[in-house]
């Protein structure tokens, strides 16, 4: 706290010496798997097999991340991930777009249009964050199926959807709760109905919590596996799967460069995410609304 | 015709009625004030009014219409809030005019209400700015502003100004009773501060658990109270209460004041003769409760000149507060704590004897189990 006063003794500068080394150690540990992966990603395969995990590579080269992008070999296809991203991209675009407004959309009636049952309703929503994906596996098979949504692009977007509703419902209904019910009030005598009061009130004040589900939403389904792996058919595959079949291949060379390049494709959406909306995160943009 | 009239409402929430039978009517024009404690249903009552709650039972028309079952856009009302409630997300302007353009007024015509109301209320040099951007008195007047845009037939204020500091209350509690004589608008007003409702208000209704126990002007409510709880919830320092017994006398009756410490009584005031009433007459020797505002306290000094006027007490101060205008001062009497308010020129000081007139022609009696109003 650099705003106590504090005073200088050796002591207490050692301890602070101290700390200060001990974080930077931690920090250097977690970093240390993504260099490894970055400076493999960037050698040839004989300074990868001449070589230990941290020497840095004798020529730079960015054939491995060329390779995992449009040519290595994902079981018997060999065109590399770049299909597999853009699969993501289609998965993931609409179902964090369509997960996050429901879920706003069902905090918003939670909160503001309180019906009976509205708490049983919301706890019941609540439970779904803690039904582990293997549970809906067997019967989302059955539904997709029924739906004639299997192996599609549309029956991952629904699975997804359906599983992220309970959380986006979560923090939607608990950022709209702090949201005082006379702003609504107000809204409802200057004559804005239900959807005016949405998009007009409340969307335009959500933007920390949007930001906030959208980061989540998008981290969870480009992350996930399960699903992808499950219900994806041989062409609708996310990222996450095209990795998985291209490092398991055994056939032919280890390629790590490959390996670790196509890695960091399947990893660098969800940082640039986290980059891009981060700082949304911190704004209170209802600051004015009531007293201040 | 009146502009409001509400008939027999109540309301339940769950087991707990909340609005007991609730009946007024409201002149065009009117300022009608609710003042009551916190929990008194004058919060509830405004809400039914505004459509943000519905009645359980009962009939609420607004003109000559029945809106008992409009949603609150369909009533011609405007609401002003404790907390402003005004949309963060627009700035004034748009925050004025939202009501406007919701109900599809042509934009030419929106931005003349605008400026109309922004010269009004002086807030011209803000219509730019954000609601963060605002000082409290300032989301106050914007917060006027979206209301009075619209020109509704009815104002709702709902504790207006319990968020501003001292100062500012008072200057905005001017400014709306300078709009209201202005503009002529018919406002209902809520408010737990009976000073707000003793200087606003055309007629007060004094609530309590759910039923309007006096309806009346300022004066009538102050000077007339119909109980104990309306007489010492108008007027600060309220009102004192001191337990007495009626005796007849051959003047007329008196009321012996109690000395609870020392048993028996502590002195004797005369009831003036033409308060008494037949009623007076049945209650002789029974307990009652004699009400005395402050201000029916006067300094000795300060009324020789009518010498004679009421009654002669000494007492002893025990606490003395100047407030600059007047000097409250406590002290024993019998066997009550009174306050009594003096004159600024008094230099009383805490453990001075002091010489008292009680003045009994503003005194009202009330009886001491049901606390209703005698005389």
């Amino acid at each position: 706290m650099a705003n106590m006063v504090r005073r200088h003794t050796t002591s207490a500068r050692l301890w602070r010496a101290g700390l200060y080394t001990l974080l930077i150690v931690a920090a250097l540990v977690y970093l240390l798997p993504l260099v490894v992966m970055l400076l493999t990603s960037l050698k040839p395969l004989d300074d990868i097999r001449a070589g230990g995990l941290l020497s840095l590579p004798s020529t730079i080269s960015f054939e491995a991340w060329s390779k995992a992008w449009s040519s290595a070999c994902t079981g018997m296809r060999c065109d590399g991930m770049s299909g597999y991203f853009l699969n993501s991209i289609a998965i993931v675009v609409p179902a964090v777009a369509i997960s996050s407004f429901v879920g706003a959309l069902n905090g918003y009636v939670l909160t503001k249009w309180r019906f009976r049952g509205a708490n049983l309703c919301f706890a019941l929503l609540l439970f779904g964050c803690f039904v582990p994906f293997q549970v809906v596996l067997m019967p989302m098979a059955r539904t997709l199926g029924w739906l004639g949504l299997a192996s599609s692009t549309s029956g991952l977007v629904l699975v997804h959807v359906v599983y992220g509703i309970a959380f986006t419902t979560l923090f939607f209904r608990n950022y709209y709760v702090s949201i005082p019910d006379e702003m609504i009030a107000a809204a409802k005598l200057d004559g804005a109905g239900f959807w005016r009061i949405f998009w007009r009130i409340l969307l335009p004040v959500s933007g920390p919590i949007i930001t906030v589900t959208v980061i989540w939403q998008f981290t969870q389904i480009w992350n996930d596996f399960l699903f992808g792996v499950s219900f994806a058919g041989f062409d609708s595959q996310p990222v996450t799967v095209a990795l998985n079949n291209m490092v398991n291949t055994s056939t032919g060379v280890k390629e790590y460069n490959v390996d670790m390049a196509a890695a960091m494709i399947a990893a660098l959406p969800t940082l640039v995410v986290y980059v891009l909306a981060g700082k949304y995160f911190v704004r209170g943009l209802t600051a004015g609304s009531v007293k201040g | 015709m009146s502009a409001l009239n509400i008939r027999h409402v109540n309301k339940t929430f769950g087991s707990t009625q909340v609005l007991k039978d609730i009946s007024l009517a409201i002149d065009s024009g009117e300022f009608l004030i609710l003042v009551g404690p916190s929990g008194c249903g004058k919060s509830t009552l405004m809400n039914t009014i505004a459509g943000l709650e519905p009645v359980t039972s009962g009939e609420i028309r607004i003109g000559d219409e029945d809106v008992t079952w409009h949603t609150p856009s369909e009533r011609d009302i405007a609401m002003v809030f404790q907390s402003y409630a005004l949309y963060p997300s627009m700035n004034v302007r748009q925050n004025i005019s939202f009501g406007l353009e919701m109900r599809k007024m042509p934009k030419a015509q929106r931005e003349e209400a605008v400026s109309r109301v922004a010269e009004l209320l002086q807030i011209t040099p803000l219509l730019d700015r954000k609601p963060s951007q605002l000082s409290g008195g300032q989301r106050q007047r914007v917060a006027m502003g979206r209301a009075l845009a619209r020109e509704p037939q009815i104002y709702l204020f709902d504790e207006p100004l319990s968020n501003l500091d001292a100062k500012l209350r008072v200057e905005m509690r001017t400014e709306i009773k300078k709009l209201h004589q202005r503009l002529g608008t018919t406002i209902v007003y809520v408010t737990h501060d009976q000073i707000e409702a003793m200087t606003l208000a055309d007629r007060i209704a004094v609530m309590r658990d759910g039923e309007i126990l006096q309806l009346g002007t300022p004066h009538e409510v102050y000077n007339d109270p119909v109980d104990m709880f309306v007489a010492g919830f108008m007027g600060s320092p309220s009102m004192n209460f001191l337990s007495v017994t009626l005796v007849s006398q051959a003047s007329g009756y008196a009321l012996q004041v109690h000395d609870e410490e020392q048993g028996g009584t502590a002195l004797t005031l005369p009831w003036p003769v033409e308060r008494g009433t037949q009623e007076l007459s049945a209650r002789v020797g029974e307990h009652l409760i004699l009400g005395l505002r402050p201000e029916h306290f006067l300094e000795d000094d300060a009324i020789q000149e009518t010498s004679g006027e009421g009654t002669r007490l000494e007492v002893t101060a025990t606490v003395v507060e100047p407030t600059g205008a007047d000097t409250l001062l406590q002290a024993w009497l019998g066997g009550n704590e009174v306050t009594a308010r003096l004159g600024p020129k008094s230099r009383v000081v805490a453990g001075d004897r002091v010489a008292l007139r009680a003045d009994l022609s503003r005194a009202v009696l009330f009886d001491e189990k049901t606390q209703r109003r005698l005389a």
